[in-house]
């Protein structure tokens, strides 16, 4: 009863970082149109399996579009054409019968291929990690609404705290730049008074890691924005660099 | 009827300290023993598991000065799982000056567990969970907030007052932003070295002391040995079990497991909560079932057709008088809005009858049609339209159009490893937190008290009780040198070369889903003494068939993800026999774990006096009120059944009633 | 010290100073352009006006205005090759390319900058050095009295039709490198927001044009049409 199609994949298969990596071409039939993208390659690997194959490995976990695992380029898109969902939200229905599918990893420098479709994004993590924090102690913090935050301010560090870390933007960035990444993360914190006293120390911070990193340079064709699965606003990326030239000149002043 | 299960010798004490309930806390805080500052930083903590418990006790450890090894098979700590939690957080602050306070708190959760938690743990909890939205806010986490800039709440249900914290529908992923960033400050200053992409695959005991874990390094294979002075357990629920939950694919059992076949308890494994609005299974190819809020039940209307051989044909087609709103028939007080237990389990009996729609017959309508007259396509728009959206871009319908499809899924588990009042399980230094235990939510989870629990057992508690183990061990005692290390990576190693080598005709998955199916049919939504002991009587032919004929591509000392879900699936077979046990064993019907032999009918007193429904899950407190705690005994051998009872000194087990 | 290092060397402080340096260099292009409108005036208003451009402050200005294009020129393309560089390094290209928003302007930003740079040395050799191998050094345009007919030189310098191309289709990429470069420097600074970034967009497309129409006239009327002829 369930509709099904026929598609031939082309997979980026690359054994470990070390190893060159090549475009495959595999079949895969009869897949059910209502099945995830991530179904569809479950069914693919079965098959491999019981042809005595490796299966395609790709990166995945809570399949509901929100632990930012899943990190393929469909025909060239990252996470897909589709608007405002990861790879896990995309569905079989978008394509038809005999599409040829070409699926790449997140590709960047800065995020080496561990195996076929994965990709190491530990970079990121080292971004947060020089400055994407409060430095709270815990037990320290005083009554919750001790401190009211106007409402727009409270919105707008939600909308780029919403990101899921998943690389998308570096991965459709020509430059593989990760300033809408880095920008959401400053955002989400500037935006609030529980940031402000280290505001300055992160936005310093961050941004030198991502330089260091090997990330590219935004070049402003907000790509990144296109494909975010969360719609995160190159808005953030205005403000962080706002912020990046008054802190370095703050900085500048403190250091005279 | 007396149990066959045997006791073992040493019955687990909860070691909650005497005196009034509100006062064994700060009691249990003035006494506990400290560790001198200079001396923290001797000692070595081992965390598995970066979710809210592990992430945050990492956190609040490395800040105390402990070393920290925090450990995740994901690729980075904010992936865990708890980020897809979506619905908030309770916390007994009485913002809204609606009466709350955390005696309210406290026995809303005791109520909500069906009175199968520990007073004394959940009063704890109630206690703390002030702080935390104290600790997140001070963070930077975005909750909700009113015009005037304070913070919002909202009601859950199990509550008559507004106590739930949240951030639009992800509060689970900015709490869990809010403890991965408190995990990466400590990172950077050296306080927690973070171990991504590592899968714990053993726990290591020298002298009957959890001292360490063997850990397999998930992008090149290679077995490591960790030593440490204490381990902490923070690896989430075993919903997978049932291969379909809404839980992420990686969620595993194996940390819990391992722990268990070492000698620790687990407790009330039986206990399962089963959420009503899922999406459907819609083919044999689904990996994971995706939840919906419950909050749809307001304005949608369930039913099924009359006739089995409606089923096929559209919605829209099908005459009123041909359609079945059960609950509305069954339960013409509560209707569409009937208990979670209920209303999932009368979803599961149509379904059984032949008269579940879609394609896999298992699915029943929730069809807003007549909010939309009544109300206007926009009304709904405006209540549900992000879920609405949700389910179209997942089912390709449009459900302003036609009624959406739901079933239950399997979505959160309240049993685990069993701790005590140090969250300390039964084998000394070994410590659970979050989902991995068993110690807050008795028999069933009330919404929103997941979040609450992870964040204060990370944040609050384990800082205050790890010092009492600590205190009295020398720090360093143990290195990866000793001989229990080797021996445990020796048989790590061979049980990896052992799968690799069987090479047969079957995939892991397919196995996991002839478990998981086996699992759902007889230890799902409704128990059956017959049903458990054919399930009992099949596990071990599910764990012959994977040994003798699964087949792993590649080899292990490479990225391997097909050899990561096998060992995952080994494990989960193995808890599989003992949570049947514990849900034969229970002969009674509470919260989470309803035995069809255990319900309230007509013929009783208290469904003729009102207090309670036909249908109604029948506690019984007299044989039944204690943590069943399962003791491994070795491979197919029956568990040891050790029975801590609970006490309940403030309040008085009632029927759990919602009228 | 160190943050100024680090400031310069820095992603966005590199960006800074190509969104800084483009402004100005654009505010040049404005005030070239509405000098250059004169020539429609007449040959009078256009010699004079060259005439005091050279004779302000002593002479002096047009020197400062030199050094200072030129050094804007220099920091606008160093800042940008170093980032170009980086960002060619930072990825290798996908098999199947597809792009979803980016505009064709963007795309070409490093071309157009690079032709936009080959025309601005042709064009200072032509007008400014005047080569004798460009034709545009006749020593029938100097008047006396330090007076110089640069009116007739422009007019004689797009007689040649494959010269007045070359600058078509220059300031068509100067314009297409401005569309991109105007409605950019604003995000770059953090000056444009979701509110306003549509805006710096239109007002980006129309200045472009108005300067790609403004230098465009000048070798259609007077090279192509011939009105001074």
């Amino acid at each position: 009863m369930a509709e099904t199609i026929n598609v031939t994949l082309k997979v980026w298969k690359q054994e470990s970082t070390e190893h060159k990596g090549q475009i495959e071409t595999i079949k895969a039939d009869n897949i059910p149109t209502s099945a995830s993208f991530l179904e569809m390659l479950d069914i693919v690997n079965e098959t491999l399996i019981a042809e005595g194959k490796d299966v395609i490995h790709f990166d995945h976990d809570c399949r509901e579009g929100i632990c930012g695992a899943c990190s393929l380029n469909i025909n060239g898109v990252a996470h897909g054409i589709e608007q405002a969902v990861t790879t896990c939200q995309l569905h079989m229905r978008s394509f038809s019968n005999g599409d040829t599918i070409w699926i790449e990893p997140f590709r960047a420098k800065a995020f080496p291929v561990l195996k076929d479709l994965m990709v190491d994004r530990s970079a990121m993590d080292r971004v947060i990690q020089a400055g994407g924090f409060v430095d709270i102690r815990t037990g320290s913090a005083v009554d919750a609404n001790s401190l009211p935050i106007e409402k727009e301010l409270a919105d707008a560090a939600f909308a780029a705290a919403a990101c899921i870390g998943c690389g998308a933007c570096v991965a459709a960035c020509k430059n593989a730049s990760a300033m809408l990444f880095v920008s959401a993360k400053a955002a989400h914190l500037n935006n609030l008074p529980q940031g402000q006293a280290e505001k300055k120390k992160r936005v310093l911070g961050m941004v030198a890691q991502m330089d260091a990193e090997g990330f590219g340079n935004c070049s402003n064709q907000y790509e990144c924005e296109a494909v975010c699965p969360k719609e995160i606003s190159v808005d953030n990326i205005a403000k962080l660099n706002r912020d990046y030239l008054s802190s370095s000149i703050k900085e500048g002043v403190q250091t005279i | 009827m007396m149990s066959s299960y045997k006791a073992d010798s040493t019955v687990p004490h909860h070691q909650a300290p005497e005196g009034p309930l509100s006062d064994k806390w700060s009691k249990y805080k003035a006494s506990a023993k400290l560790i001198n500052p200079a001396n923290k930083r001797k000692y070595k903590v081992i965390v598995v598991g970066s979710g809210l418990a592990g992430a945050s006790a990492s956190a609040t450890l490395a800040e105390l000065g402990y070393q920290v090894d925090c450990f995740c098979y994901q690729d980075s700590a904010r992936r865990a799982h708890s980020i897809a939690a979506q619905g908030g957080i309770n916390a007994a602050k009485n913002y809204q000056n609606d009466g709350d306070n955390v005696h309210r708190l406290f026995y809303d959760t005791i109520k909500g567990g069906d009175f199968r938690s520990r007073e004394a743990n959940v009063y704890r909890l109630a206690e703390i969970s002030t702080q935390i939205i104290d600790q997140c806010v001070a963070q930077g986490v975005p909750f909700a907030r009113e015009y005037g800039g304070l913070l919002a709440n909202r009601s859950f249900g199990g509550a008559q007052v507004s106590r739930t914290f949240y951030a639009a529908g992800q509060t689970g992923q900015q709490l869990l932003i809010g403890a991965y960033q408190a995990l990466s400050k400590e990172i950077s200053k050296g306080g927690v070295t973070m171990h991504p992409r590592t899968e714990m695959l053993d726990i290591v005991k020298v002298d009957g002391h959890a001292k360490g874990i063997i850990s397999r390094n998930l992008v090149t294979g290679e077995i490591t040995r960790h030593a440490a002075d204490t381990v902490i357990l923070a690896t989430g629920g075993y919903g997978n079990v049932f291969f379909l939950s809404t839980n992420a694919m990686g969620c595993n059992v194996t940390a819990a497991l391992k722990a268990y076949k070492k000698g620790a308890y687990m407790a009330n494994p039986c206990y399962t909560q089963i959420h009503p609005t899922c999406i459907p299974v819609s083919g044999d190819y689904q990996s994971k079932l995706t939840l919906m809020s419950e909050s749809l039940r307001n304005d949608g209307r369930i039913w099924v057709p009359k006739k089995a051989e409606d089923c096929g044909k559209p919605a829209v087609e099908i005459a009123e008088e041909d359609r079945d709103y059960y609950l509305e028939r069954k339960y013409p007080s509560f209707g569409n809005l009937c208990p979670r237990d209920i209303a999932s389990r009368a979803a599961k009996e149509v379904c059984d009858e032949g008269r579940g729609v879609g394609a896999s017959g298992l699915g029943v309508y929730l069809d807003f049609a007549d909010s939309i007259a009544r109300l206007g396509e926009d009304a709904i728009r405006a209540r549900y339209g992000n879920l609405f959206q949700m389910y179209a871009k997942i089912t390709g319908e449009d459900p302003y159009k036609s009624p959406m499809r739901i079933y239950p899924a399997v979505h959160y588990t309240m049993g685990g490893l069993w701790v005590d009042y140090n969250l300390m399980s039964n084998v000394p230094g070994l410590h659970v937190l979050g989902e991995a235990n068993f110690s807050d939510h008795g028999a069933n989870r009330l919404g929103a008290s997941a979040l609450m629990q992870g964040l204060a057992d990370g944040y609050f508690v384990i800082p205050v009780t790890l010092g009492n183990y600590l205190a009295d061990q020398k720090p360093g005692a143990v290195t990866t040198e000793h001989p229990e290390f080797a021996k445990a990576a020796t048989e790590n190693r061979e049980r990896i070369e052992k799968i690799l080598s069987i090479q047969g005709t079957r995939s892991v998955d397919s196995i996991h889903r002839e478990l998981g199916l086996l699992m759902w049919d007889n230890c799902g939504m409704e128990r059956t003494k017959e049903g458990l002991e054919e399930a009992l009587a099949k596990i071990p032919e599910i764990r012959k068939s994977f040994w003798e004929d699964v087949r792993i591509p590649g080899h292990a000392g490479e990225l391997n993800k097909e050899l990561e879900k096998a060992l995952r699936v080994a494990d989960f077979i193995e808890f599989a026999d003992v949570m049947c046990h514990d849900a034969l064993n229970r002969e009674e019907s509470c919260g989470g774990h309803f035995r069809a032999e255990h319900q309230f009918t007509q013929a009783d007193p208290e469904v003729q006096a009102g207090t309670t429904q036909e249908g109604e899950a029948k506690r019984r407190d007299d044989d039944f009120g204690y943590v069943a705690a399962w003791g491994y005994q070795g491979e197919g051998v029956q568990p040891s059944l050790n029975k801590e009872a609970l006490v309940f000194e403030e309040v008085k087990p009632s029927i759990r009633s919602y009228q | 010290m160190s943050i100024c290092f680090s400031f310069f060397t820095s992603s966005i402080g590199r960006k800074i100073v190509v969104a800084v340096s483009g402004l100005l260099l654009f505010l040049f292009c404005l005030i070239h352009l509405s000098g250059n409108m004169l020539i429609f005036v007449g040959q009078e208003a256009f010699n004079d006006y060259a005439y005091m451009l050279h004779h302000l402050l002593h002479g002096a200005l047009v020197w400062i205005a030199r050094v200072g294009l030129l050094a804007l020129i220099v920091a606008h393309v160093l800042a940008t090759v170093s980032l170009v560089i980086e960002n060619k390094t930072a990825r290798e290209p996908y098999h199947f390319q597809k792009t979803v928003r980016a505009t064709l302007s963007s795309k070409l930003m490093p071309l157009s900058g690079l032709m936009v740079l080959a025309f601005i040395i042709f064009h200072v050799l032509h007008f400014t050095v005047r080569l004798d191998a460009l034709g545009t050094n006749d020593p029938s345009y100097k008047l006396g009295d330090g007076h110089f007919d640069a009116w007739q030189m422009v007019v004689d310098g797009f007689a040649n039709h494959w010269v007045s191309v070359f600058y078509l289709v220059s300031v068509f990429l100067l314009g297409l490198h401005l569309k991109h470069g105007f409605a950019s420097l604003f995000q770059t600074l953090g000056l444009s927001s979701n509110k306003t970034r549509k805006h710096f967009e239109v007002a980006s497309v129309l200045l472009s044009l108005l300067i790609f129409v403004g230098f465009a006239s000048i070798p259609i009327l007077v090279g192509f049409v011939g009105i001074y002829r």
